[in-house]
């Protein structure tokens, strides 16, 4: 597994993605938190991150896809997908190998915005008057969410030898899990099965999170879903044998 | 016995791909798998590597079972699939170092293996060079270094030198043949020049079934039932004479005093036609008997049943 997740971290680094990757994400959230003064702290005038964590999703539903999108169809389009196939590894540990490295790719990419914390924790009147508790939550809860919209992105490309339409299928799939189970859960046909229905979507336990309660349903349900995911593209990689 | 496939069929969709096939591999052979195109021979190999799964039938490699020890073989046996897939991103020395990885090369050894692998095949001097910057030889030679690097019992090259010059084919036979020692060495071409140059034991293939299994020499003298002899005289002769000798079947012209004699392979001709000129005085110059090629026996093989 080692030896997969060094070459996929290897390429990012070795090419233009990890670092565009990551640019992208900081000056896009850097942009929105300091400078466009609709969503600026500065305008806003009360010390929280709300920005970060509210918006975050929505970028990370459109980068994670792009990191992920190469990872097994460029495989497949090349014939490299039998290459790896025929050297001893397990299934599993191609699958971890490349989860992980887009996962830490992410959290790279997190990393830097603990500086924001830093930044807003000086601006409070008085110094140090931040909901700490909501942030590490909120920072817990964004990794996690990451974490599924990583497993999203490593299924829709197995699914497919097209980098485009795996970006597309994640990009849909990202935003159907984070708010489209909220959203059909609004429609008023569910009756008392509607909680249920929400509760299947990530911005339920995101936003319980975000609240600075580290509830274990809340991991279990994130677990879960990333634990899903994988299992989906482990049964996929594993159907040639059929 | 390193490989041993027993009744392997492969169907896809309504294709049979592969019908029945059974024929084993020994240790320090190096085995030529010939057939035309989409005969079943890189289906074969995929199968073998355990790539793909068989319909029906039964593979070792090693004395393992290729379905239920998948792990354990390919940890044995080193592959060159058809066309050469490689990371074009990555740097020459980075994807062999990754490979070696991927197979445990233990620490210790493993740059003396990769420089020792590097050297052998030739890529001393592209080694911090990016695969996407080699030529087709090169990554070629890179393909094989990586199915090379963990000293493989068993080696499985899918067209190796597919778009090589001649120059190159030469050099990459001279790999296979110096790095095959004490390995089984499969190798497919459609090229009869190739397989006649490196292997000893040639299996042809032709729409899923096995056409013939034998050795070179053997596979030539057994399909081949007429021999073709040239001779020159110092002048033109009447071919009566010669027509008359019990084993020809026929006699023609090829130029000026060059003809062609065709007889039957129940016994060598030569003395009696030699005998033959000195009888009736004709000053014989030449008296070659004509190489059967792997073409003739391959053709012989493969052609459309009616």
């Amino acid at each position: 597994m080692i030896q997969v997740l060094k070459k996929e971290l290897n390429g990012f680094l070795n090419s233009l993605i990890g670092y565009i990757v990551i640019s992208v994400f900081l000056t896009g959230i850097g942009l929105l938190m300091w400078v466009f003064p609709e969503t600026s702290v500065l305008d806003y005038g009360y010390a929280d991150m709300e920005t970060l964590f509210s918006l975050g999703p929505y970028v990370f539903m459109f980068l994670i896809p792009a990191i992920t999108m190469r990872m097994f169809a460029e495989e497949k389009r090349a014939g490299t997908m039998e290459l790896l196939l025929t050297k001893p590894l397990t299934d599993w540990e191609i699958i971890f190998g490349k989860y992980f490295s887009g996962f830490l790719l992410v959290a790279f990419a997190l990393l830097p915005t603990l500086i924001y914390f830093y930044t807003i924790y000086h601006l409070g009147n008085p110094v140090g008057n931040v909901d700490t508790a909501g942030v590490v939550g909120s920072y817990i809860g964004l990794l996690f969410l990451g974490g599924v919209f990583t497993s999203v992105g490593i299924f829709s490309s197995l699914i497919t030898t097209n980098q485009i339409v795996s970006f597309i299928i994640a990009v849909f799939l990202c935003f159907f899990i984070y708010t489209g189970f909220e959203s059909l859960a609004a429609i008023n046909v569910w009756g008392s099965a509607s909680l249920f229905l929400e509760q299947f979507g990530i911005l339920y336990h995101y936003r319980a999170m975000s609240k600075g309660l580290i509830d274990t349903r809340n991991l279990i349900y994130f677990l879960s879903m990333i634990s899903f995911m994988l299992l989906l593209t482990k049964l996929i990689l594993g159907s040639r044998k059929w | 016995m390193s490989i041993r496939v027993n009744n392997l069929t492969k169907i896809y969709g309504n294709q049979r791909a592969l019908d029945s096939i059974t024929f084993e591999a020994n240790k320090g052979e190096i085995v030529g798998f010939l057939g035309p195109n989409g005969a079943g021979k890189s289906t074969t190999m995929k199968i073998i590597t355990g790539y793909l799964p068989p319909t029906v039938g039964r593979i070792e490699v090693c004395g393992l079972d290729v379905e239920q020890d998948s792990y354990a073989i390919k940890a044995k046996v080193g592959y060159l699939p058809e066309h050469n897939p490689l990371y074009t991103d990555m740097y020459v020395r980075e994807y062999i170092t990754f490979v070696a990885n991927v197979h445990k090369v233990s620490k210790s050894s493993l740059s003396d293996r990769i420089d020792r692998m590097i050297e052998l095949c030739g890529l001393t001097r592209e080694q911090n060079k990016k695969i996407e910057a080699l030529s087709k030889g090169y990554r070629q030679r890179v393909g094989l270094a990586q199915s090379l690097i963990h000293d493989p019992e068993v080696l499985i090259l899918d067209e190796p030198t597919t778009g090589l010059d001649p120059n190159q084919i030469i050099e990459i036979r001279e790999l296979i043949r110096s790095s095959s020692e004490n390995k089984t060495v499969i190798f497919s071409s459609h090229i009869m020049q190739e397989v006649q140059a490196l292997c000893d034991r040639v299996i042809v293939i032709d729409q899923g079934k096995i056409v013939a299994d034998d050795q070179i020499a053997q596979l030539k003298s057994d399909k081949v039932e007429v021999v073709s002899i040239l001779l020159e005289f110092a002048e033109a002769i009447d071919t009566m004479g010669i027509e008359n000798i019990k084993e020809v079947i026929s006699v023609e012209l090829v130029e000026g005093a060059k003809y062609r004699v065709k007889a039957t392979t129940d016994s060598d001709i030569r003395p009696a036609l030699f005998s033959y000129a000195s009888e009736h005085g004709l000053l014989l110059l030449g008296l070659q008997q004509e190489e059967v090629t792997m073409e003739n026996v391959f053709q012989e093989l493969t052609k459309p049943k009616l």
